[in-house]
């Protein structure tokens, strides 16, 4: 048996076990589990992977975050995108998107060969038919990906698989040291306690953001019962807006372009708001006073997941490139440059910083069980309860525009 | 004196201040262009030739500035063209719907840029993408023409209305066909406007950026796209900084041209 | 003479001739090429947006649900948000052309009537110059102005006031900086074509330059105001960009519009949200129409 079809069928039978299995006797908010079941409410469309790699094209062009490619123009000695160009002759084009609806309407244009997909993307573009299946077999690099990562409710469906995992993270709260103190260690400070930064408070502008509402909202109020934040029904929709609500009158500004926020915690803007590690490390590097904690009520993250284009016609470059992102050595440098954890175990040997894969927890999954994973909402509910309706992800873009007002 | 002394001092004054607040943003461009900061602190912690070098090497700011002026010559011999036989045909006729054509003309510019953005989005992807037409170059001087096309417009009009046609007519009573006529009198009476038509013409295509964003293709990179898409870089936003202080400066030759070459001293029309 | 019988015109003359006597051939010669591209690509593309307001989009997927439906419709007419988006985007627009209209009239009246032709074009050429500065730059600059530690606050910090920050005010304030020459060339030109006789004339009669300017100046250039007054508003109406960079959590009808065009990917909505800006113009052009401002263009 292939190891394909191997995986395929152990996955199967993984979802139909915990399919059946159920959660409703479990109490725990365990994260990662509660996604498989109903999320896989849905038939992609037929289309095939590709079945073996062809001469390399010439070009290729990827959506990606920023940070996720770079090639030594934000800085002469980050660059992974060169060596590959060099080594395959695809020449690569980067469009970075601040965020995953960007991504999604980017690559539904056709013009793309790659996108680097977070959770809450990588469904609606499997189920839009935009991406296709993706054979393991031509990654070589995949053996080595974790296991915790491989045929993951989002990054395959029935058993098939639809992308290579990137690696995971989870977004922290950032704050101005000088400003701030003592040092929060609790959402809070962005929610109930905003009020004391009134018109210096950021947050992520988009409407995945109301997850983090949600979030805090397991932990301050458990008698709402949310169990995921990204199955949330009207009740609980309803009090995680207007959390949103009060808090719009103290942000001074939204964000989802990392420069600005860099400027806007370097010049004092803002003082206190959600980030990830790389703007940190970016702005820490450029003399501001910041610093960033993991909050005790855990944190929404990503597992981001490297998808091709249906419509691709630079399929060889694009397995190439992912093939090459998830190698040890590269999927080394992004991950230390974007401070997360990587995909692929060898690449903890790899990094500049001994300690980088305990410190970004690569290998601890007790602690991506506090992380929620940003996943697309839909009306089935992804904490499998069958009895109510949940809010689905038009439900929270209408209710991220009223937020912003 | 047609204004009181004090009615003309005041006058002065507010012209003086309304040319420094024009000018004061700009200056803080060209200092920001030597500040080592990178993301634009102010007061500037330090001073630096070295953005301006590596503008200098920078292959994608000068392809970026060779697709903008493409596009704009595209754009203006599209608008050229249009414009002026729109502009001759409301000047020196009359017929129903003439004061629609005018509407029509204005309504590209006189709608939001993003309402023409989407629509031609729309339409390309709805309608021409199967027909095989791709987002491109095509695409976005096809979109600038679309109110471009108004610049050159007026400016004929006006020139147009000014002239009167007793000219042609004398012309052709000496026994000049049409197109003699139109070679040695109508167009020499129009050229200037012509040119200032197309020059702020390309004035307008050069910086537009929320149409383009949405007739652009991946591969397609007007300047502003270039510098929307660095200044969200942050070692490329201060190269920005220097590729503006640039523009402003080469500018001033076709402005100045502008002015010499039109009799219009407003320079043209919008 | 030539060799040719002078009785049989040659073929160019022969085609002057048909169009000197057929002014309509003429006519439709002359229109046929810039009508059919404007109505067609843009006309044909505007009325393509707007069908597909009546449609909706599969939230999952993405893709387009063509059954026409007033949802979107009802949705904007009905919602809270977007009613206050509208107004306050009506609010921004006007407060910049007024603005802009206050500042320019004086500028340019002072280039029309007061200085000599060669400052003339020195100032023309002044004020026109940042056009050629990028859109883009100068909010970024505007941005790096505001900013708690800008330009503006270190301006002011001496007399004890503080900057007014991002948000609305910063939209106003940066839009009517990108928008400005705008207004001041069509009221340049308008004053130019105004005689100085006319100034003599009034001030002969006894008036004041006060009166003069209000009495006779104004109602004479006015149609000029309203035509810059349709650049400024209609720019500010639909302008998205300026607003993410200096208007800290404020949002316009643009910033909407484009969200879900591109973003929320929703484009039945962003077309449904696009008329609104569409019937505003409209009905601004119409009104205008009778002021004449739009000869003054």
């Amino acid at each position: 048996m292939t190891r394909t079809k191997l995986l395929a069928v152990t996955a199967a039978a993984l979802l139909a076990l915990s399919a059946c299995g159920g959660d409703d006797a479990d109490d725990s908010t365990d994260a990662s589990d509660d996604t498989s079941a109903t999320a896989q409410a849905f038939t992609p469309p037929d289309l095939k992977a590709l079945t073996e790699l062809g001469e390399p094209e010439g070009e290729l062009n990827i959506v990606a975050w920023a940070g996720y490619a770079e090639d030594g123009t934000t800085d002469p000695s980050v660059d992974w995108v060169t060596p590959f160009e060099e080594e395959t002759g695809c020449e690569v084009n980067v469009k970075t998107a601040p965020t995953s609806d960007d991504m999604v309407s980017l690559m539904k244009t056709g013009q793309y060969d790659v996108v680097s997909a977070s959770g809450d993307a990588s469904l609606r573009l499997i189920a839009s038919g935009d991406v296709e299946p993706v054979n393991l077999d031509l990654v070589p690099n995949y053996v080595d990906v974790f296991d915790a990562l491989k045929m993951q409710p989002w990054n395959s469906v029935a058993g098939v698989a639809y992308g290579i995992p990137h690696g995971r993270g989870a977004n922290l709260l950032m704050y101005r040291t000088d400003e701030v103190s003592p040092a929060p260690d609790s959402w809070g400070a962005v929610f109930d306690d905003a009020s004391t930064y009134s018109g210096n408070v950021t947050a992520y502008d988009s409407p995945i953001y109301i997850a983090d509402a949600a979030l805090y909202l397991m932990a301050t109020q458990p008698d709402l019962g949310i169990k995921n934040p990204y199955a949330l029904d009207d009740k609980q929709f309803t009090a995680a807006v207007d959390l949103l609500k009060a808090q719009n009158e103290h942000i001074g500004e939204y964000w989802s372009d990392y420069t600005k926020e860099i400027q806007a915690f370097k010049n004092g803007d803002s003082v206190i708001g959600t980030t990830w590690q790389i703007i940190v490390n970016l702005a820490q590097l450029d003399k501001a006073k910041v610093d960033a904690v993991l909050p005790s009520e855990g944190a929404t993250g990503w597992s981001d997941t490297w998808m091709v284009s249906a419509k691709s016609e630079h399929k060889t470059c694009a397995y190439l490139w992912m093939d090459h992102i998830i190698s040890p050595t590269a999927n080394a440098q992004v991950a230390e440059w974007f401070g997360e954890a990587p995909a692929n175990e060898k690449a903890c040997a790899e990094t500049a910083d001994k300690s980088h894969c305990d410190t970004f927890h690569a290998a601890d999954e007790a602690y991506f069980d506090q992380v929620w994973y940003w996943t697309t909402p839909i009306t089935q509910c992804l904490d499998g309860r069958t009895d109510v309706q949940c809010k689905d992800y038009g439900d929270w873009t209408t209710a991220w525009q009223e937020i912003k007002g | 004196m047609i204004l009181s002394r004090g009615a003309r001092a005041a006058l002065a004054a507010v012209t003086a201040l309304g040319l420094a607040f024009v000018y004061v943003p700009l200056v803080v461009v060209l200092i920001s262009s030597f500040n080592t900061d990178r993301t634009f602190g102010w007061p500037p912690s330090g001073l630096t030739v070295d953005w301006w070098r590596r503008a200098w090497d920078n292959a994608g700011a000068r392809e970026a500035l060779w697709t903008s002026v493409r596009a704009g010559l595209g754009a203006t011999a599209i608008a050229l063209v249009l414009g002026s036989m729109a502009a001759f045909a409301v000047a020196r006729y009359r017929f129903f719907g003439r004061e629609s054509v005018s509407i029509l003309i204005v309504l590209p510019i006189a709608l939001p840029g993003i309402v023409t953005g989407i629509a031609l989005s729309n339409a390309i992807n709805t309608s021409l993408q199967p027909l095989g037409v791709e987002f491109g170059l095509f695409t976005v001087v096809v979109g600038h023409a679309t109110f471009c096309v108004v610049v050159v417009y007026n400016n004929v009009l006006a020139r147009l209305r000014r002239t009167g046609g007793s000219l042609e007519e004398a012309s052709m009573d000496l026994g000049a066909d049409v197109f003699t006529t139109f070679r040695h009198v109508t167009f020499p009476a129009v050229r200037s406007a012509l040119v200032a038509g197309a020059l702020l013409a390309f004035a307008l295509s050069f910086d537009e950026i929320i149409v383009t964003t949405f007739t652009a293709s991946a591969s397609v990179q007007t300047l502003p796209l270039w510098i929307f898409n660095n200044l969200a870089r942050p070692n490329q936003a201060p190269i920005v900084n220097v590729v503006a202080a640039i523009l402003v400066v080469l500018s001033l030759v076709p402005v100045w041209l502008a002015q010499r070459i039109s009799s219009d001293p407003a320079g043209g029309r919008i | 003479m030539s060799g040719q019988d002078p009785r049989q015109p040659s073929p160019r003359r022969r085609l002057s001739g048909v169009l000197h006597r057929h002014p309509l051939l003429r006519l439709a010669l002359l229109l046929v090429a810039p009508m059919v591209v404007l109505v067609v690509v843009y006309l044909g593309a505007l009325a393509m947006l707007l069908v597909s307001a009546f449609w909706t989009t599969d939230d999952f997927t993405g893709e387009v649900v063509r059954e026409p439906t007033l949802d979107n419709i009802r949705a904007i007419v009905t919602s809270g948000t977007y009613r206050t988006v509208t107004l306050r985007t009506i609010g921004v627009a006007a407060a910049v052309t007024v603005i802009c209209a206050v500042l320019a009239f004086p500028i340019a009246l002072f280039m029309a009537k007061v200085v000599s032709l060669r400052t003339r074009r020195v100032l023309v050429v002044l004020l026109l110059t940042p056009l050629w500065a990028s859109y883009l730059v100068k909010a970024f600059a505007w941005r790096a102005m505001l900013a708690g530690d800008g330009v503006v606050n270190w301006a002011l910090d001496p007399v004890g006031l503080s900057g007014p920050g991002f948000g609305l005010t910063a939209t106003v304030i940066v839009l009517t900086y990108l928008w400005l020459p705008f207004m001041v060339l069509p009221i340049y030109a308008g004053l130019e074509r105004l005689p100085d006789s006319m100034l003599e004339a009034s001030s002969d009669l006894g008036a004041k330059a006060g009166r003069t300017v209000r009495s006779v100046v104004l109602p004479l250039a006015f149609p000029a105001v309203v035509a810059g007054a349709i650049f400024t508003f209609s720019l500010s109406l639909g302008d998205y960009i300026a607003v993410q960079i200096v208007g800290g959590k404020s949002q316009l009808i643009g910033n909407l519009i484009q969200g879900n065009a591109g973003a929320a990917n929703n484009l039945p909505l962003a077309a449904a949200l696009a008329g609104v800006p569409v019937v505003i113009m409209v009905v601004f052009l119409l009104a205008v129409r009778r002021t004449g401002a739009l000869d003054n263009l």
